[in-house]
């Protein structure tokens, strides 16, 4: 208990915390703007996780919360509602509210089928996105500044904001440990086992997987909220089908079902993708065979192959 | 509701009927299990038993009929409901949740009749409530010493009698027993008889069962289904001398043995 699934989550957390430090010393916003879209996405990453690898639910639209929880921030902000608390409200709320709609339509079915319907309503929002006009339609949306803290620029420094999202992080990993370890989670995860079974000992499991993927768009809405934010910019891309496939593909790398997989994840692939295309910009197509040899020849991902070597065990 | 002799009985069956497009499964079944009987089904292969336990248990909904549990109409609940009022059933095949140890599936059991499980903070491995009452569960059923071990890598027999423990933390009503010795070995058949004559006085049962000596010697009455149809009700030694009976289904068992 208390080997890989206890240090590999704290070493991560330090890392992140010396790097702006080390910042210091190499004076380069890029790393700190880098550093924070992968925590960014690894929040949303997680948020997926807690759906996917505890309730084996297979959510193809979940860039969809990040766009919204970006929308709600730029829309606001555009109309002079520029404070932090107001902006991250509004997020989680117009996140929750999605994911209520249509989780609870979603979860009515099963296997393929969800995969297909959460994909839809995830175009949907795409294509609602780049239809508002208002907001900048396909070109998407400037934003003037970041949310303001108390009405002051707080945020305006990068090392602060790195710090503000590094936060963010570690609650919602807090958070998402905390509800799977839960009653709730238990359930979660009975569901995800062995539904017939759950029915016989009088657990439905509908209920429990809707609240499960409500927390879990609210938890990708905080993270669209952060990224806008972060770049200062919303747009339509955010939420489009290849996005909610790069998060799939962040779990599943760094190991589906432990949360801490999903930081690996989100990093090894933002890292990659920045590193590769470097050298050429046809990276992709060295991107693509990694991929495919990381799920093939690493069972449990990065972190289950971090684990073997370490001789951690394995649960 | 007006039926007279619904007053005492656990569970009540009245005009259940279920077609498969044309094939009529469940044809006009009616009966009854009364507190601290056991009341088995048996029937050839494809006689519809389980199909039956599915209709009672909720996993199937009836085309006519009802299923009373103590007197109340439970044919319109979903299974989960039934499950929490009270109807538990087994499966013919074993169902354990895998991931979890076999102290966390009785756990789990417990969970569901005790508070709300809309709970997202606090160890539910630390709640000391469920704990013990699903150590006491797994201690009935001979399995104390296998509680830390994960459901999954338990042997057949294990997970059998993990589903008992299950079962019996959820403190049935009545219980639905879906061919409980198939696959069973001669031992854990003796282990298992033992357990439902120990239990019933406590927990009426409907037991299906292919296992003829096993149901003539727990049953106290055997309903017998043929193509659907109930075509004899009445005690063991009844049964046996009934010549429809031995007809449709005990000769020809006979003549195989």
């Amino acid at each position: 208990m208390l080997r890989s699934s206890r240090i590999i989550p704290f070493i991560l957390f330090a890392a992140l915390a010396a790097i702006p430090l080390l910042g210091l010393f190499i004076r380069d916003g890029y790393v700190l703007s880098l550093i924070s879209r992968v925590m960014i996405l690894a929040i949303a990453a997680i948020a997926l996780d807690l759906i996917l690898g505890f309730g084996a639910l297979v959510s193809f639209g979940h860039a969809a919360f990040i766009g919204i929880g970006a929308y709600a921030m730029g829309i606001l902000a555009s109309h002079g509602h520029d404070g932090f608390l107001t902006g991250l409200l509004a997020a989680l709320a117009a996140s929750a509210l999605f994911a209520l709609i249509t989780g609870a339509i979603s979860l009515r079915t099963k296997g393929v089928y969800f995969i297909m319907i959460t994909l839809a309503f995830g175009q949907m929002a795409f294509y609602t996105a780049s239809s508002l006009r208002a907001y900048g339609g396909d070109d998407g949306l400037t934003v003037a500044a970041r949310s303001l803290v108390m009405g002051g620029k707080l945020l305006k420094d990068d090392r602060v904001f790195y710090y503000v999202v590094l936060l963010c992080l570690i609650g919602v990993y807090g958070l998402c440990r905390t509800i799977v370890a839960s009653r709730f989670g238990r359930v979660l995860q009975g569901a995800k086992q062995n539904p017939q079974r759950m029915q016989a000992i009088g657990f439905s499991p509908y209920p429990y997987q809707l609240a499960a993927y409500v927390i879990s768009g609210m938890i990708g809405g905080l993270s669209g909220f952060l990224l806008a934010n972060l770049t200062e910019f919303v747009s339509p891309a955010y939420m489009s089908w290849q996005r909610s496939g790069e998060l799939i593909v962040m779990v599943v790398m760094g190991g589906i079902g432990s949360l801490h997989g999903a930081i690996i994840g989100a990093a090894a692939f933002l890292l990659l993708e920045e590193w590769l295309s470097g050298f050429t910009e046809h990276w992709k197509v060295i991107f693509g065979p990694m991929l495919v040899l990381i799920v093939l020849f690493m069972k449990g991902g990065i972190l289950g192959f971090i684990q073997r070597v370490t001789g951690g065990r394995h649960d | 509701m007006t039926d007279a002799f619904l007053a005492d009985a656990v569970l009540s069956l009245r005009g259940l009927r279920k077609n498969f497009g044309g094939l009529r499964v469940t044809d006009d079944v009616s009966l009854d299990v009364l507190p601290g009987e056991i009341h088995a089904v048996i029937g050839p292969n494809g006689a519809g038993k389980t199909t039956l336990i599915h209709q009672i248990s909720g996993f199937l909904q009836p085309d006519a009929g009802q299923v009373f549990l103590a007197g109340t109409d439970v044919t319109r609940l979903p299974p989960d409901r039934r499950a929490r009022s009270g109807l538990t059933r087994s499966f013919q095949i074993t169902s354990v949740l895998p991931g979890f140890s076999a102290l966390e599936n009785v756990a789990l059991a417990v969970q569901a009749r005790s508070g709300s499980s809309f709970r997202f903070f606090g160890h539910a491995s630390g709640e000391e409530t469920l704990n013990s009452q699903a150590l006491a569960m797994l201690a009935e059923v001979g399995l104390a010493e296998r509680a830390e071990i994960t459901a999954g890598v338990l042997s057949h027999g294990e997970k059998r009698a993990l589903e008992c423990a299950i079962a019996l933390a959820m403190q049935p009503r009545v219980m639905l027993l879906d061919e409980p010795m198939a696959g069973a070995g001669h031992d854990e058949g003796q282990r298992l008889i033992a357990l439902m004559m120990r239990l019933k006085a406590r927990i009426p049962m409907l037991l299906v069962e292919h296992d003829m000596d096993a149901v003539f010697r727990v049953a106290d009455r055997v309903s017998v289904l043929v193509y659907g149809r109930i075509i004899a009700t009445g005690t063991p030694a009844e049964i046996r001398a009934n010549r429809q009976v031995r007809e449709a289904y005990l000769g020809e068992e006979e003549t195989h043995a």
